[in-house]
């Protein structure tokens, strides 16, 4: 499967041919799978999952890469196998029918065996042979060998003839998983190490403070790079996951894509778009300062915008948070019903640090969210030190950032002095930290808040005042007065009075306003009285002009009529 | 004697012909007619013809030696070199007790 979508981890290691496993992570760790026609030993304590890997590995080998598979059982019968592995959803008896697998138990049973003279293991190197042809099998599983030295005595011939198998195994070009238990010096009770020296895996259960983790560790990998920690993994309904969470890189991909935070005011305060996508966020404050209503409002808003959004909530139950986000007008079951939303509560003492971690992996490697939500991650220290639940958070930031999703974490500030290095020491590790802290005045409580850092944006250097309403979170300014900061009711009565004040204000003006008015319309009548004055002087003026014109004219008229009568015709000009 | 009603059905494993089965087989046949002559049936099977019988004996190492009948299944690992071993093994009493050597 892993290989499937990493065709070139096969090629660039000419050397060595590997088998893809199929189980989640170990493909990665391994650079590509199990070493190809060479045995691989399996060792590890009781009940830490030897046999289940070994089975894994032969069933996803014929169902996933077409290479059937032999598992020799030396403890279990077939059905008790099919039986267990049916609780990882495999069909072990139709895979038997379809001959993609064959199961042999070989059952030792000392108290009817005796032993006399020269033998070898004929006997079992035929019948692996024969299982192996059979169904043209290129994997073997061998579970676990070393019951055949409590089942004979003479360790001689069991030695030389180990040595023989496993010479003919790899002769016979089968990839092979022998198991072993645990011994108290060796890798093995038998020693078995010393006769496969290609690969070998150990599987641990490791018990810190009342909590078990399994972890998996690769002791050596004979020609090929391997990852040298020890990884954890996790046994559930679909098998094995295995999750190499330490990547030694910082080159994740970044994006100048924003994402709302579902308070107008608080992406102001961020600029004005909100936080980065694939940024990291923690939102820290004391006890009841509404940091799972921020980060609800956050996957709210994100869950409106018709995006995924997964929420692990290790203090409340998902009832709980819906019950109580709903008092703030917050619906998040409808989000649950279209799917967008995903719940996922879980107290931190189910599991250990790294099975939480790996829990969280696999979760949202499946639902393949948008934005993540941890509240809080301060109950993580009950299962782990603070370096641990740090360097946990580390790899799942480092994670998370190269999958390019927005990630918020809330944590409780234990003390209400500012301390700049505090929670959890992940502070330099996030992207934008939110602090809310708590403002104590005047006999009540209010909350501030403020934005200690975001990285690559211009943010607001500004205390806000956080108030929580029936429709919402909402943030406003703070009011500073004569007698310091002004929040709650006393920032309430600065608001009433300022308000008196403005109407008082606006009241003046009005006056004014008024009186000016009035000024105009004085002066107004003013201007029209000269108007009509002066039209009359002008029509005056205008009269004396026309009558002189008037008596020119007449005055010609009778010049000319004279001169006509004097002269007769001829007078005329 | 008790033994003498009872009939010993016996059944060798081998791996073809190996110096091993060959002292196994001779081993085998020189216990039988020494203490129980008549009443015993040897079946020989060599698992490189015949690999799919080797799962319904269990059989792991070779030579074996199965005891069949009467029950319960005694298995014998080895070329028999060790006559007393193998009696005991079948739960033969044997006829005439030999000196320890």
């Amino acid at each position: 499967m892993t290989n499937e979508q990493n065709p070139s981890l096969l090629n660039t290691q000419r050397g060595l041919q590997k088998s893809p496993t199929g189980i989640n992570g170990l493909d990665e760790i391994t650079n590509g799978g199990l070493p190809s026609q060479r045995p691989t030993l399996i060792c590890g304590g009781a009940g830490c999952g030897k046999t289940l890997m070994s089975i894994e590995f032969i069933i996803r080998g014929a169902l996933e890469f077409g290479e059937p598979g032999v598992f020799m059982a030396f403890e279990e019968k077939a059905e008790e196998l099919s039986t267990n592995v049916a609780s990882l959803g495999f069909d072990l008896e139709q895979l038997i029918q379809d001959k993609l697998i064959r199961v042999d138990h070989v059952h030792i049973e000392r108290s009817e065996i005796e032993e006399t003279g020269e033998y070898d293991l004929d006997g079992l190197f035929i019948r692996l042979s024969h299982a192996i042809d059979s169904i043209g099998a290129k994997r073997v599983v061998l579970d676990t060998i070393e019951n055949l030295f409590s089942g004979l005595d003479n360790q001689t011939i069991l030695r030389s003839e180990l040595r023989r198998l496993f010479h003919w195994l790899k002769e016979k070009g089968v990839t092979t998983i022998i198991t072993g238990e645990r011994g108290e010096s060796s890798l093995t009770r038998q020693g078995l190490e010393e006769y496969v020296s290609d690969c070998v895996i150990l599987l641990e259960n490791r018990i810190s403070n009342q909590i078990s983790t399994r972890l998996l560790r690769i002791v050596k990998y004979r020609g090929s790079m391997h990852g040298t920690n020890e990884y954890p993994f996790l046994i559930d309904e679909e098998g094995i996951s295995v999750l190499p969470v330490t990547s030694l890189k910082l080159n994740a991909p970044i994006s100048t894509d924003n994402v709302t935070s579902g308070i107008e005011n608080l992406d102001n305060m961020l600029g004005g778009d909100g936080f980065y996508k694939g940024s990291s966020i923690l939102v820290s404050g004391t006890a009841g300062t509404g940091k799972t209503s921020i980060a609800a409002t956050f996957a709210n808003a994100t869950c409106l915008e018709g995006k995924k959004c997964i929420y692990f909530a290790f203090e409340e139950s998902p009832v709980q948070i819906r019950r109580n986000m709903l008092s703030i007008g917050i619906d998040l079951n409808q989000h649950l019903n279209t799917g967008l939303l995903e719940f996922h509560s879980s107290r931190p003492t189910l599991y250990g640090l790294e099975m939480h971690l790996v829990a969280i992996h696999k979760k949202i490697k499946k639902f393949k969210p948008d934005v993540v939500i941890l509240d809080p991650i301060t109950n993580l220290i009950t299962v782990g030190s603070v370096s641990e639940v740090k360097s946990m958070l580390i790899r799942l930031v480092d994670y998370l950032q190269n999958e390019q999703i927005t990630v918020m974490f809330t944590a409780l500030a234990l003390n209400n002095t500012l301390n700049e290095q505090t929670d959890e020491g992940i502070s330099s590790l996030v992207d934008s930290w939110l602090l809310i802290r708590d403002i104590e005045s005047n006999g009540e409580r209010n909350r501030g808040l403020y934005v200690m850092k975001a990285r690559g944006k211009s943010h607001s250097n500004q205390v806000r005042e956080f108030i929580i309403t029936d429709n919402g979170l909402d943030l406003v300014d703070v009011y500073l007065g004569p007698e310091g900061v002004l929040t709650g009711s006393a920032r309430e009565t600065h608001i009433l009075r300022e308000q008196t004040g403005i109407a008082l204000h606006g009241h003046a003006i009005s006056r004014k306003d008024r009186e000016v008015t009035r000024k105009r319309k004085v002066l107004e009548s003013k201007i029209a009285g000269l108007q009509t004055e002066f039209e009359s002087v002008e029509e005056e003026l205008n009269k004396i002009y026309q009558e002189e014109e008037l008596k020119n004219r007449i005055q010609e008229q009778t010049r000319l009529e004279m001169i006509k009568k004097r002269k007769g015709i001829k007078g005329k000009k | 004697m008790a033994t003498l009603e009872q009939y010993w059905e016996l059944r060798l494993y081998v791996a073809g012909t190996t110096p091993k089965s060959v002292t196994a087989l001779n081993n085998l046949y020189k216990y039988c007619e020494e203490h129980l002559h008549g009443k015993y049936k040897i079946e020989v099977i060599d698992l490189l013809l015949q690999p799919q019988l080797a799962e319904g004996d269990q059989i792991f190492a070779v030579p074996t030696l199965v005891r069949k009948v009467p029950v319960p299944i005694r298995k014998i690992i080895g070329d028999l070199s060790n006559e007393e071993k193998v009696l005991v093994g079948l739960n033969i009493i044997p006829l005439k007790p030999k000196a320890i050597e």
